[in-house]
């Protein structure tokens, strides 16, 4: 169908409309994280600063003696953060993309009933387990490690995976496999060498997605860790709003170093990530 | 002797063998502690988490059912699930079809949209917050040059506004989600039958509504589904925004939970609370899967 310039230019406006709103709110914080102190507390507001500065970043990076604490130990939280993120997306990986396979073609016991289980528990709110888990987290000695914030994000992480795998090894011809079988291969063996290889948008679609959901944790790490031994970079930004003076430019900077990575990647990944969406993923 | 099992029986085994672990591992990390939650609340602990408990039965949810702010929180809840979600599905909508119609820029709007959904729900609160803040904030400062208002406005000092605020952050993070759901949903139904319907005289209006709306519709409801899910248990946004002030006027179930467990120390009250939730959320999950596994799709 042909349309009217006049169409065409309204649809135009449309989408400005819609940029303007998803850039301005991230552009003021880029804007917030290089402006001076004094900048961002004038009035009437400045929206260009006049004296750019990196301050903020050279401060997180290599933080100097009047570097307020939560600047200084920003830099462990982000490693605490991708240590904790990684782990989990490879064990889930593995452990998920077995059971996945096992609920898609194979027949045993329960199998139906096991995949619908799955289905629920991936919906369970954190705050519905952490009275339990806490208790359990506080009798092993396991708070403020990241140890305890790999085995709680297993919670959502693994029924997440698992599910996620097997709705990309339905689209999988079934032929194939047998193929592999007759010319003698074992179950495990057309797992490893025909349906892993050839799923590999769906690892790399599934691998993003937890990576993604770990890293913008917040609840379990608020309560599980309070020191720098495990707190992870959402903690210590919610942090920079506890202190009675709070840092803008600091809080900024966080925020802009936070972001950086799940977006890059999700950019990176964009065909991955609409195709984990359309199976129907989970993270909002 | 020993006897070889049969095919089928090996992909048995083999299927009970590579689940074992991931079923364990979610009984042990989900299941368990859901029941375990439920028999914590039916005692009182009224100092902490690890101080002595008294069996009260159920005399935490009676306690629960009876009072007052529990409540007034379930409302204010459902008021932010029904806001939220609500505006996120219908500008969801307009901005998968806005996107459907290949306007100029199209593709660059598209690939925009994934920054507000990647960006964590806690840098997302700390800057609106900023945005919001009472003297230095931007939308003071926008609305103020703009001669929309004639002094600054401390937003977040009065609930209703406070509240409404959060959900105007939840959109930003959400709505782009919801959008490339139903943009992919979009790109994916025949044209034809839409081409047919304009040549038979349908206007744009009833081709939306007659045709392109209900081939949408299982896409808009795991959309609907899946974020009145999560809507129901928010928490992280609030406690950047608001902390679930001011005078714990923007306070959600899942943040009252999160009070009585960990400030207030009634563990058993927030252990009832938490059941309570599980409770809603298993129905939601009952309702997806109605929705996922229609019986004749098997």
């Amino acid at each position: 169908m042909k349309r009217k310039p006049l169409q065409t230019l309204l649809l135009f406006a449309l989408v400005l409309l819609v940029l303007l709103f998803v850039y301005l709110p991230v552009a003021w914080l880029v804007i917030s994280s290089i402006s001076t102190r004094a900048e961002l507390l004038s009035t009437p507001i400045r929206w260009i600063p006049q004296n750019p500065t990196l301050q903020n970043y050279i401060n997180i990076f290599s933080p100097g003696r009047s570097t307020s604490e939560v600047a200084k130990t920003f830099r462990i939280t982000l490693w605490n953060s991708f240590v904790v993120a990684s782990s989990v997306t490879a064990i889930t990986l593995v452990m998920g993309s077995l059971a996945a396979y096992a609920l898609i073609r194979l027949r045993f016991p329960f199998r139906r009933f096991i995949l619908l289980g799955i289905l629920g528990t991936r919906m369970i709110p954190e705050i519905s387990l952490v009275i339990p888990l806490y208790l359990f987290a506080a009798a092993y000695r396991l708070l403020n490690t990241p140890l305890i914030l790999i085995i709680t994000y297993l919670s959502f992480a693994l029924p997440f995976a698992i599910w996620l795998m097997a709705a990309f090894f339905q689209t999988i011809p079934i032929e194939l496999e047998d193929a592999a079988r007759i010319d003698g291969c074992t179950r495990l063996q057309t797992l490893f060498r025909i349906i892993l290889p050839i799923s590999s948008p769906g690892l790399v679609s599934t691998g993003l997605f937890v990576f993604l959901t770990a890293w913008d944790e917040f609840f379990f790490a608020l309560i599980f860790t309070s020191t720098v031994a495990a707190k992870t970079v959402p903690v210590a930004i919610a942090e920079f709003t506890g202190r009675y003076v709070v840092d803008i430019g600091s809080m900024m900077t966080g925020g802009v170093l936070a972001a950086i990575p799940p977006v890059m990647l999700s950019l990176i990944f964009q065909r991955y990530i609409v195709s984990g969406l359309t199976a129907g993923a989970v993270k909002g | 002797m020993r006897r070889k099992l049969s095919l089928s029986q090996q992909d048995a085994l083999l299927g009970l063998a590579l689940i074992f672990p991931s079923l364990v591992i979610i009984l042990g990390i989900s299941l368990q502690p859901i029941l375990s939650t439920l028999y914590l609340s039916l005692f009182e602990t009224s100092r902490g988490i690890e101080s002595q408990r008294t069996f009260v039965g159920l005399g935490n949810y009676g306690n629960l059912l009876t009072d007052a702010v529990f409540w007034v929180t379930i409302g204010r809840t459902l008021y932010f699930t029904v806001v939220s979600v609500g505006l996120e599905l219908v500008l969801g909508l307009a901005i998968a079809q806005l996107i459907h119609a290949h306007p100029p820029g199209w593709q660059f709007l598209r690939t925009s949209l994934i920054i507000p959904w990647a960006v964590p729900t806690i840098v997302n609160g700390t800057m609106w917050r900023w945005i919001y803040n009472a003297d230095y904030g931007a939308l003071n400062g926008l609305l103020y040059q703009l001669g929309l208002i004639d002094k600054y406005i401390p937003w977040l000092t009065q609930p209703t506004t406070a509240m409404n605020l959060v959900i105007l952050a939840d959109i930003w993070h959400s709505v782009p989600f919801i959008a490339l759901i139903l943009q992919a949903a979009l790109a994916t139904l025949p044209a034809d039958l839409e081409e047919a319907a304009a040549v038979d005289g349908a206007n744009a209006l009833q081709r939306f509504w007659f045709i392109r709306l209900p081939l949408l519709r299982p896409a808009i409801l795991v959309a609907l589904v899946i974020r009145t899910v999560e809507a129901f248990r928010v928490f992280d946004i609030i406690y950047v925004i608001t902390n679930g002030g001011p005078a714990f006027g923007t306070v959600t179930i899942s943040y009252l939970t999160y009070l009585e467990s960990f400030s207030f120390g009634h563990v058993g009250r927030g252990s009832a609370l938490s059941f309570l939730i599980s409770l809603f959320t298993l129905i939601m999950a009952f309702l997806y899967i109605r929705i996922l596994y229609r019986p004749e799709e098997q």
